[in-house]
């Protein structure tokens, strides 16, 4: 066999040159990272979402650890579209890869303005967030029902010039039903799980370890549940699947592709190590080579 | 070169009073670009832990190519750290972060509990007039390793060292005076110094924290709230990591 391996993989109609993405607030738009890391090795990069307006985001503290992973309540902070399509997108489109840009919202309106500015933008894909658990309008209340998510996906698609991804929350008791739901409304594709909410407490401050109360749980802890869900989702529906929540390493982003993710974020992990996204990539290129895989179609969804 | 993680190897490990650490490691390629006031990450050895937790730098030796940490046990993380000892290895991110704006104006650098640490650097590089004020709540640590570069004032809220009262009340009492703050410490204390600096009509720089998760300004964490909007967040938001830590103290709200 020749050592020629094919890791480029199909997003809606968009390449990427491997499965490897970052997961949407754990890499910025790339430029901090890209002082440890070429951009241009991603397969795709994931902005921070973005929403039409600047928003704040929550009071602090906004983080805390927890065993195998963090919780978040960033609430979201973005400079908001106007600034975000002068800085940020030029940025990115000086390196070789995929951009995806993750848009936020508190309402209908909200999203569909933002999707609009987007429209003559020079980006490939966009992820709609209707997933964030962490801010009090919105975002989340679109991603519980699956009437709402219907909705949101039909009215942003209606609007969107690029193909687009809608972000599964996995606080649902069915997540299949979402999935099924963006399918309808003409998602382009699904990417899942965002965080699972979360509490901690501070017992020596006696208070919410997090200011918000509540925070999203991350990290290598909830891989197994991400695993599962992907693997739900990819036996519910035909869209190609961006697969996140806990991966940081090799085998980690292995499991999300063998039970049907397309594509595969990395998250948290970039906390632990900057290096991390990289790592994978080779790793896997690896993995092939030892396993005479030509081609990483070959591992997509061949865990039924 | 810029930021980079390094597995760095422990030259020595010291205690200085109760629960605080004094570790030295080798790291020549973050000890030859850093600067007072900036702070590494550093990571534990737990693999179910994943944040790093962030350290100022108490000393930079470029000859040598180490990195002097001194912290205080608070939580799982540092108490891991403190029992590393010399051979031991560890993992660190840096150097992370922007130091101490330094000028040759007349210099008070402020310093309280474990925000002493990162003043001795900058005392260090400080090639001016300059007083120190050390604020501790009783035990007292670093404070005659300072007196190798500036005369030593210091407060205790027992009384015990120097005045009984925090650093404001030192700065009174003994008269000291300069034309520019630098410190850390509390935010309590910053705040009272902020305050006095805006009274006096004086320059001050604070530096700040904030739980923290990247450490390089990506995940928007760990931000202060600031006077008039960022340019880089467009709210009035900035990244003590990424921004900071050091800030003019009239730029943010405390």
């Amino acid at each position: 066999m020749s050592d020629k391996i094919n890791m480029s993989v199909d997003i809606a109609g968009v390449t990427l040159k491997n499965p490897i993405t970052v997961a949407s607030g754990t890499f910025g738009s790339g430029m901090e990272y890209s002082e440890f890391v070429d951009l241009s090795q991603l397969g795709a990069v994931t902005t921070k979402g973005v929403a039409n307006i600047p928003w704040p985001g929550n009071p602090t503290p906004r983080i805390a650890e927890t065993c195998g992973g963090m919780m978040n309540a960033i609430g979201l902070q973005n400079p908001g579209i106007d600034v975000f399509k002068k800085r940020d997108i030029p940025f990115l489109r000086d390196y070789d890869t995929k951009i995806i840009v993750n848009v936020c919202g508190k309402s209908k309106e909200d999203y569909v303005d933002c999707v609009e500015k987007l429209g003559d933008c020079d980006v490939d894909l966009l992820e709609i967030n209707v997933s964030c658990p962490n801010v009090k309008e919105g975002g989340i209340a679109f991603g519980q029902q699956p009437d709402a998510l219907y909705d949101i996906t039909k009215a942003v698609k209606a609007v969107a010039k690029q193909p687009i991804i809608m972000k599964l929350s996995p606080n649902v008791t069915d997540i299949t039903e979402m999935a099924r739901a963006a399918e309808a409304g003409g998602a382009d594709a699904v990417s899942l799980i965002n965080t699972l909410t979360g509490m901690k407490i501070d017992v020596n401050r006696r208070t919410f370890a997090v200011a918000n109360k509540t925070a999203g749980v991350s990290g290598p802890a909830i891989h197994p549940i991400a695993v599962r869900m992907v693997y739900q989702v990819a036996n519910a529906i035909k869209l190609p699947i961006i697969g996140m929540g806990g991966v940081a390493t090799t085998e980690d982003a292995l499991e999300m592709i063998m039970v049907g993710a397309s594509a595969v974020a990395v998250g948290t992990a970039n906390f632990h190590n900057p290096y991390a996204t990289v790592e994978i990539i080779k790793g896997i290129e690896e993995y092939m080579k030892k396993n005479s895989i030509s081609d990483i179609h070959e591992l997509i969804g061949c865990v039924k | 070169m810029g930021k980079l993680k390094m597995t760095a190897k422990v030259v020595s490990q010291e205690t200085l009073a109760t629960d605080v650490y004094s570790l030295v490691l080798e790291a020549p390629e973050i000890a030859s670009q850093a600067i007072a006031g900036q702070f590494v990450s550093v990571y534990t050895h737990d693999g179910s832990k994943m944040l790093p937790r962030p350290i100022s730098l108490c000393g930079i030796d470029r000859e040598a190519g180490t990195l002097r940490l001194v912290y205080r046990v608070v939580g799982f993380g540092t108490k891991e750290f403190s029992q590393l000892e010399a051979g031991d290895s560890v993992d660190i991110l840096g150097p992370l972060g922007n130091g101490f704006m330094k000028s040759d104006k007349k210099a008070i650098l402020i310093g309280g509990g474990i925000g002493i640490p990162p003043m001795l650097q900058l005392a260090k590089e400080l090639d001016c007039e300059k007083s120190v004020v050390l604020g501790y709540r009783d035990e007292i640590f670093l404070n005659e390793e300072f007196e190798s570069y500036a005369q030593v004032y210091m407060s205790s809220e027992d009384g015990q060292h120097g005045v009984k009262g925090n650093v404001i009340d030192a700065i009174k009492e003994y008269g000291v005076d300069g034309e520019v703050i630098y410190a850390c410490g509390p935010t309590p204390m910053l705040r009272g110094i902020k305050a006095y600096a805006m009274e006096k009509g004086i320059e001050c720089q604070i530096s700040m924290e904030e739980k923290m998760a990247c450490g390089v300004g990506a995940c928007l964490a760990c931000v202060c709230k600031t006077k008039d909007i960022d340019e880089h967040s467009q709210v009035h938001n900035r990244r003590i990591c990424k921004d900071g830590p050091v800030f003019y103290a009239e730029e943010v709200e405390l």
